[in-house]
């Protein structure tokens, strides 16, 4: 009743394309926006900042990088997280050679050595497919854990790869305080999610939609294959990249390789299966429910065994977590493959006829 | 020269324990194109369950021959491993059925995790070992053409041969028997497999319990030689090169693959890797995989991929 | 459709065709040459030594029983397949193998007998997906979606709209390709040629599957095509009633070798071609 479009008559292409038609959306979303950035930092204590916000700000842009990759253009990646080492690193070896570069040139010339890096192991997707494919990404994941390990230059000869950022300003404010990073955070997001958008519904969108549905047809309709996959490589290394260097600049604050293992590459898959492929808005629900579940175990089992009168000790409950972890990927895979995403805008749809069923 | 043929052959027959991992692999896909990520795991929990019970036979039941107990143990473990091929099949894939390879893939990745958390709770989190009586000490072969002989790891070739044995037996249950063959029917064309008559859903379970059998035996030398503990499931890792590189719906190419790999693998670090810091084993061999899928992008001897319009 | 859209729109038409009744158009000088070709994959021979042209502005039909290797020779024409031996030539080029990009440059668009569809994107990003080769604005400017981008973007837009009435599918724009019916779902993959303002047009068996309502709207966008535009057009189908209405010339093959070439009336009383269809016997 109340989520109808009557009345709603677009009267120009541009208003058609617009990112949300209907104006009940635009409104919801900019009121979204709104409280995400005027309200949440001044209501949201420091613990939420720390284990939900910034985490779930950051693993969207994250997420929303390798649905670029995965979702939009169809080439299966298993080496995510490797690509947010190189941002996180490149950001890294310019603040610490470059004293005095601005923070966000830093961030933004890690993104591109990401995408110099996407590019160069993007390559074999040219020929090479599907699983095939899946498991050559894991290369570019195994490098780069033994290339900030081994070779010291990147890491200013630190011994165990490990390196740290302190004192992070912008424009003389400085950048210490939880909502204070959040913000930041959230802005690189909004921006970097505002692009995204564009591009998936522009030109270069269709072509990497059409290279994922039918890559032989795409060739016969003029879509050159190298040229649509290799961007969508360096798009998502990109974002992928940018992502890292706010990962650890800003939620790790010191990290070593390690922080950017297999498990991660592994989590964000997760994160955009679950969350829907080739949706953005999917990717940040995936963040959010990968994020958040584990957190929301840590706190349910032991009340729950406190329910049954059993002492739970938290190795237990780790192995606990990992027998639900795996039983819910399992059963939401088998309940709604396409992910929140569709669960999302079949709820929608249900909501347009509302209060009739159909 | 005898220095490099040592590498080489340790490679050789690290090789051949990376192609039974590997097996587990190839047969799961071949039968129901699924990317069984928890292949891995499936090793672990084998072997966990394997050392675990020839602690705890002699226990419950008195009996003394270690034989007798280990022998108890691999029987319990198979059975434990046929019981988890049916319950995946039964909860798992019977409702993935026309799902995209990635969300396969990512519904073995959820097996996975489950398996991890089930056997470290079940069976326990430490080290364990098994012990069945592999001959450990170093022997030297070919004394005679180089000075003092080339050492030989005499685990690592008790162990190879049991991997050419499982090869052998496979090789004979794929081609002979009507079970085998029904295998491969489904492996070709999962509807019209159905539309004679065979049954998916057992011939699954069938396929994951080989699978199972294969990790089983790949968990009991691997866990032998390196004694039962999380890295097992890394191994898994290691291994996927391998099949890659092999194609992923051949059987002899993953032991031709675990052979190239294991080798190169090995020499590769001994020779190349001081030059650049060490360590270089991991990518190295993926990187290898990823050049010979440029030139034949479905490994050495998996189906060509047709697409047609 | 309306005449200020064709004007617009019509790229490399003959404005005299414009002017022509269905049958009195200005068919022109040879554009598409085939030359002995020959295709064999493995044992299989799929084409034999086949050689016959197509004139600018015609309706150009192969014609033959059920593997006798029409699909494979547009797949020839368009680079999908490279012929074991012979020559396309295009406009005066000569090719030996072509890849199909080039082919879709120089201004030739096909449909796929068996629908080479974009599942996942609608009916509208389908139809766009064929204005690609036009689209020059570069990524950072899709990204930012203001000024020349935008307007781009809304100038494709129109483009793809016209084509839309044309083929009367407004209703479904939105709509995810994969779930339309399968008549629209062809009227969709003619859109998307359509889309590349082309030359020459393929058509892969246009109206399998359809029944005879279909089979006329598709004949006559088919027709006002050819007509509006001067797009030549070079058909496979199977419905002689349809080929004998609407063609200029006719090709007939059968076991990948050519056995008629001419006139629909001259190939209809060949004998060699009655045999094909009807079996030695009789």
């Amino acid at each position: 009743m109340f989520y109808r479009e009557n009345g709603q008559f677009k009267t120009s292409y541009r208003a058609d394309q617009q990112i949300f038609a209907i104006a009940q959306d635009r409104v919801a979303v900019l009121a979204l926006i709104a409280f995400a950035f005027a309200v949440v930092p001044f209501v949201a204590s420091e613990y939420l900042f720390a284990a939900i916000l910034i985490p779930f700000v950051i693993m969207s842009l994250a997420a929303l990088g390798l649905n670029i990759l995965v979702g939009y253009c169809g080439q299966i990646s298993l080496g995510g997280a490797a690509f947010m080492a190189v941002g996180a690193y490149g950001a890294y070896n310019f603040v610490m050679r470059m004293p005095g570069i601005p923070l966000v040139l830093a961030m933004l010339l890690g993104g591109v050595c990401a995408a110099a890096f996407g590019v160069v192991f993007g390559l074999p997707s040219l020929r090479i497919k599907g699983l095939y494919l899946a498991v050559a990404t894991l290369a570019a994941q195994f490098f780069a854990d033994w290339l900030f390990l081994r070779i010291k230059w990147f890491t200013l000869d630190s011994a165990s790869g490990a390196v740290a950022v302190s004192g992070l300003s912008i424009l003389g404010i400085p950048l210490e305080s939880s909502p204070a990073k959040y913000l930041f955070c959230l802005t690189v997001l909004a921006v970097l999610g505002l692009a995204s958008k564009n591009l998936v519904r522009g030109a270069i969108g269709r072509e990497w939609m059409a290279i994922r549905d039918m890559d032989v047809a795409a060739a016969v309709i003029g879509i050159r294959p190298m040229y649509a996959k290799l961007t969508a490589f360096a798009v998502s290394s990109f974002i992928l990249g940018v992502a890292g260097v706010l990962w650890g600049f800003f939620y790790l604050g010191s990290w070593e390789p390690a922080a950017f293992s297999l498990d991660i590459s592994l989590k964000l898959l997760f994160m955009i299966i679950i969350g829907g492929l080739g949706s953005i808005m999917g990717s940040m629900f995936g963040a959010a429910f990968i994020i958040i579940l584990p957190i929301v175990l840590t706190r349910v089992l032991p009340w729950f065994a406190s329910l049954l009168h059993v002492q739970i000790t938290t190795t237990a409950a780790t192995h606990a977590e990992f027998i639900i972890f795996g039983m819910l990927i399992v059963w939401f895979l088998i309940v709604e493959p396409h992910g929140l995403a569709r669960l999302w805008s079949t709820g929608k749809q249900k909501m347009r006829l509302w209060p009739f069923p159909h | 020269m005898g220095f490099f043929l040592e590498t080489l052959i340790s490679g050789l027959m690290t090789g051949m324990l990376y192609a039974l991992v590997a097996l587990g692999f190839v047969l799961i896909f071949k039968a129901s194109s699924v990317f069984n990520f928890a292949q891995g795991v499936m090793v672990l929990f084998a072997a966990l369950a394997m050392a675990r019970l020839a602690e705890w036979i002699p226990q419950w039941t008195g009996i003394e021959s270690k034989v007798l107990a280990n022998v108890l143990a691999f029987i319990g473990a198979a059975l434990l491993m046929f019981l988890v091929a049916w319950l995946v099949e039964r909860l798992a894939l019977r409702h993935l059925v026309n799902q995209s390879e990635t969300t396969l893939l990512m519904a073995t990745l959820g097996i996975a995790y489950f398996l991890e958390g089930v056997g470290q709770t079940v069976f326990g989190g430490d080290i364990y070992k098994i012990d069945i009586g592999m001959p450990k000490d170093p022997i030297f072969v070919l004394k005679g053409l180089f000075d003092g002989g080339l050492l030989v790891d005499p685990e690592d070739l008790v162990a190879a041969c049991i991997a050419a044995a499982l090869v052998a037996l496979l090789a004979l249950f794929f081609q002979k028997t009507t079970t085998g063959r029904a295998l491969r029917a489904v492996a070709d064309d999962h509807q019209a497999a159905q539309s004679v008559g065979i049954p998916l859903s057992r011939i699954w379970v069938i396929v994951w319990c080989v699978a199972g059998v294969a990790a089983l035996v790949a968990g009991m030398v691997w866990g032998s030689k390196l004694g039962v503990q999380f890295s097992l499931s890394t191994l898994a890792l290691r291994a996927l090169p391998v099949v890659i590189l092999g194609g992923l719906t051949s059987v002899p190419g993953a032991i031709v693959g675990g052979l190239i790999i294991g080798a190169s693998e090995k020499l590769s670090e001994v020779f190349l890797g001081p030059f650049v810091g060490g360590g270089i084993e991991i990518w190295f061999a993926y990187v290898l995989a990823l050049v010979f899928l440029l030139f034949r992008p479905q490994g050495l001897f998996g189906e060509k991929i047709i697409d047609r319009v | 459709m309306n005449q200020v859209a064709s004007q617009t729109i019509a790229v490399g038409a003959d404005p005299a065709g414009a002017e022509g009744q269905n049958w009195s158009r200005k068919i022109g000088e040879v554009i598409l040459e085939a030359r002995n070709i020959s295709l064999r994959f493995g044992g299989v021979r799929a084409l034999t030594d086949i050689s016959f042209d197509v004139r600018e502005h015609e309706i150009r039909s192969i014609i033959g029983p059920n593997g006798a290797g029409k699909s494979s020779m547009l797949n020839c024409i368009n680079g999908v397949y490279t012929p074991t031996e012979g020559s396309i030539t295009f406009r005066g080029k000569t090719f030996s193998h072509m890849n199909s990009r080039q082919v879709a440059e120089m201004g030739v668009a096909r449909t796929f007998q068996n629908l080479a569809l974009f599942k996942g994107m609608s009916v509208l990003d389908n139809i766009m997906s064929g204005r690609n080769l036009k689209i020059k604005s570069n990524l950072f400017l899709q990204a930012l979606r203001i000024g020349p981008a935008e307007r781009e973007e809304i100038r494709h837009r129109e483009f793809v709209e016209h084509i839309i009435d044309f083929l009367e599918i407004q209703a479904h724009r939105k709509t995810p390709v994969g779930q339309l019916p399968y008549g629209l779902q062809k009227r969709v993959d003619l859109g998307r040629a359509l889309a590349m303002e082309p030359q020459v047009l393929l058509l892969d068996e246009p109206m399998a599957g359809m029944n005879v309502e279909e089979k006329q709207d598709m004949s006559r966008f088919i027709l006002d095509v050819n007509d509006e535009f001067g797009t030549t057009i070079v058909l496979i189908e199977h419905d002689m009633g349809v080929v004998m209405d609407i063609s200029d010339r006719v090709v007939v093959l059968d076991y990948g070798k050519k056995i008629g070439d001419g006139a629909p009336d001259e190939v209809r009383a060949n004998e060699d071609v009655i045999r094909a269809y009807l079996g030695a016997g009789h």
